[in-house]
């Protein structure tokens, strides 16, 4: 499976992406919508994880363009924002596959990932 | 007196400072009341005195008119029964020569006439210029009396008639004479002497009936009673008043009697009598009925006065309560605003604090588990204990800062009611892990104990936070240190769920017990209590449709008890949860 994390941190999603290529799954990251959205043109996904807050472009817009580009596509929203209860609301209206709350349990990120593949 | 006494009287505004507060309710209340039961009363009071005196003053001199009336009329009455005798003795003395006077018989006949026409007379003399009576017919022997050494005898040769007192005959009977002289052209006189029965002036004169225990009565110029009286004694008495001086019309005049009492006089000198006819009336008794009606006046008065008092203050109070619970409810609303505007900045702060922590918190989680995969996953780094322990370390600290962190961010979310499914022993948790650091260090247990049959409640997470936090909060600043907090979670009903917060800490007393709940009552002010705590909790059980109330005895704890129902009513609950979700 091939994953794309975004999120404005960087120094957050590549440490992400580098846990995640330690446990064996190939994992790309980026800094912005703008860049994912460049991103999906030349590469195929099959679950991107989106922070929702992120600069011009946010999680819940971004979603909606790149499900546009790409039908297929999973999505997992994180967030550091807001308790927990708040954010499954959120998430599931915005159409989240799945909702992690910052910081994020990188075993809950792979058991989930593999739960929403099987779907 | 103290269930009496309004709201309002002993209220200060401690909120006010220095502008003071609008209303003084006291002031309001006596201001209202005085100026109502004034404006009433002084016309009333001032009326019903002028109305009094002048009533009072007419029945006076009502009194007074009358008695002159009835003393001028009496008066008329003697002087014609005096006149009328002695027109009748004038015309026989001078209709009868001397001569044929003193033939035998003729006497008689005139005696006998006067006493069909007039009654009363007794007897009939004729006396010569010496003074010897010529011929006389009567009970009595005295034919040839000489009366010239006699007062009267002289006094009728002076002034040509004489009226006696009244004196007791041989008979014992009080009569008066009535002597008239004649005087001929050649000088010669005599004179026709005849006595009067006094029963007929006594029936003139007993006759009347006169109000206020009045007598009728007459005197002579020495105040010898003349006539019988009720009250001031027989017949040649003395009477027990002072003799009123001369007047030639009726006189009226007050004044007292021996004991003291007022009296009213009425007198008339009879003229060319010795006689003065007095009437004294008692005053007290005239003015009896008058007494009676000023009686009932009086007691209409007291009781339009009680009413109209009673009105005015019933009505002020009602009103002045009325404006209070108004500005009370203004008061509660402007400090709810402050202080929901307040938590909305401390949110607004709390969740900024959150979230910016949170974000390089995630960083430091990431790089701490990147360092963790590392060591377990890459040979060159393996197996090092030491440095796994460490990461393993970092990252338990995010967690319990991130458990820091999430909670602040979800205390500070909710502004509005959000109903929700809430198991209120969680809720319950989650607020006293606030309390875990704090009642470590003071050693101040805490125990909650949940019913079994608790159900989910119906109700909003983030009120229920706030009340529960700020009623431990309270039982924490109550208790001394090693304090005990006992939360109870039970239920009361099918639609009630009990919460009882109780602490052993300084209790809260009586007096304060009532006002706990009002909005910036505090016994803390001074160290930083703002008493908007309790007052804002109760508004928040109110909201989610429960109620609160407390028990509490100084020195041995203090009690809430917080009643939620398991229902909402859930007309609000779309918009709301809506709303909450926007971020």
């Amino acid at each position: 499976m091939r994953i794309l994390l975004i999120d404005d941190e960087a120094e957050l999603v590549s440490t992400l992406a580098e846990r995640l290529s330690i446990r064996g799954i190939d994992a790309d990251w980026v800094c912005s919508g703008k860049d994912a959205l460049k991103k999906i043109e030349g590469a195929s996904y099959d679950i991107a994880v989106v922070d929702i807050k992120m600069p011009k472009i946010g999680g819940i817009q971004l979603k909606r363009m790149m499900a546009e580009k790409n039908p297929g596509m999973k999505f997992i929203f994180m967030t550091g924002h807001g308790s927990e209860a708040d954010f499954r609301a959120g998430s599931e209206e915005a159409g989240a596959d799945y909702y992690l709350v910052k910081p994020v349990d990188i075993e809950e990120l792979m058991t989930k990932m593999k739960e929403v593949l099987e779907k | 007196m103290k269930r009496l006494k309004p709201k309002f009287w002993n209220y200060r505004d401690v909120a006010a400072g220095d502008r003071g507060h609008p209303f003084n309710f006291r002031r309001m209340w006596k201001l209202t009341i005085s100026l109502t039961a004034g404006v009433a009363l002084i016309p009333l009071i001032s009326l019903a005195i002028v109305d009094y005196q002048v009533t009072q003053r007419s029945i006076e001199s009502e009194n007074l008119l009358r008695t002159a009336r009835l003393v001028s009329n009496i008066g008329r009455s003697i002087s014609f029964f005096f006149t009328q005798r002695r027109a009748a003795l004038d015309f026989v003395v001078k209709e009868y020569a001397f001569k044929t006077l003193n033939e035998p018989g003729t006497l008689e006949d005139v005696l006998q006439n006067l006493k069909i026409s007039f009654g009363g007379i007794t007897d009939i003399g004729l006396i010569d210029p010496m003074g010897n009576q010529r011929n006389y017919v009567g009970p009595h022997k005295l034919l040839g009396k000489n009366y010239s050494e006699q007062d009267w005898f002289k006094e009728v040769c002076k002034r040509g008639v004489y009226i006696s007192d009244v004196f007791l005959g041989f008979r014992q009977l009080p009569h008066i004479v009535i002597a008239i002289k004649r005087t001929l052209p050649n000088g010669f006189f005599y004179v026709l002497r005849t006595t009067l029965d006094t029963a007929m002036l006594d029936d003139l004169l007993s006759g009347l009936e006169l109000a206020g225990k009045g007598d009728i009565f007459m005197i002579n110029r020495e105040g010898t009673l003349q006539t019988p009286s009720l009250y001031h004694g027989k017949v040649l008495d003395k009477i027990s008043l002072s003799v009123p001086k001369y007047a030639p019309k009726t006189r009226v005049f007050e004044g007292k009697n021996l004991d003291n009492a007022p009296i009213i006089i009425g007198y008339r000198y009879i003229s060319e009598t010795p006689f003065i006819l007095v009437v004294v009336k008692h005053k007290r008794e005239l003015m009896r009925s008058w007494n009676e009606t000023r009686m009932e006046l009086l007691l209409f008065l007291t009781a339009s006065i009680i009413l109209i008092v009673g009105v005015v203050i019933g009505v002020s109070t009602y009103l002045i309560n009325k404006i209070y619970w108004a500005d009370q409810a203004r008061i509660a609303t402007l400090h709810q605003v402050e202080y929901s505007n307040k938590m909305a900045s401390v949110g607004r702060l709390a969740a900024g604090v959150a979230h910016e922590i949170n974000n390089p918190l995630a960083i430091i989680n990431e790089k701490a588990g990147l360092l963790k995969d590392l060591i377990t996953f890459k040979k060159e780094y393996k197996g090092n204990e030491k440095l796994l322990g460490l990461a393993d370390s970092i990252l338990s600290s995010v967690k319990r800062a991130s458990t820091i962190t999430k909670r602040l961010l979800s205390f500070s979310r909710h502004s509005e009611i959000r109903i929700q499914n809430i198991a209120l022993k969680e809720v319950i948790e989650e607020v006293l892990s606030f309390f875990e650091k704090e009642a470590e260090y003071r050693s101040i247990s805490i125990s909650l104990e949940a019913a079994e049959n608790i159900p989910a409640i119906e109700s909003d997470r983030g009120k229920l936070q706030e009340i529960f936090l700020n009623l431990f909060n309270n039982a924490c600043s109550a208790m001394e240190d090693g304090g005990h907090l006992d939360i109870r979670i039970k239920r009361k009903d099918v639609n009630d769920v009990l919460v009882t917060v109780a602490d052993d800490g300084c209790g809260i007393p009586k007096e304060d017990l009532e006002r706990i709940f009002e909005p910036f009552f505090s016994t803390r002010t001074k160290m930083g209590g703002t008493g908007l705590g309790l007052s804002l909790t109760a508004n928040f059980v109110r909201e989610l449709g429960g109620k609160i109330s407390v028990e509490s005895e100084p020195g041995k704890g203090t009690t809430f008890t917080v009643t939620l129902p398991v229902k909402m009513e859930r007309k609000e609950e779309t918009t709301h949860a809506n709303s909450a979700d926007r971020r």
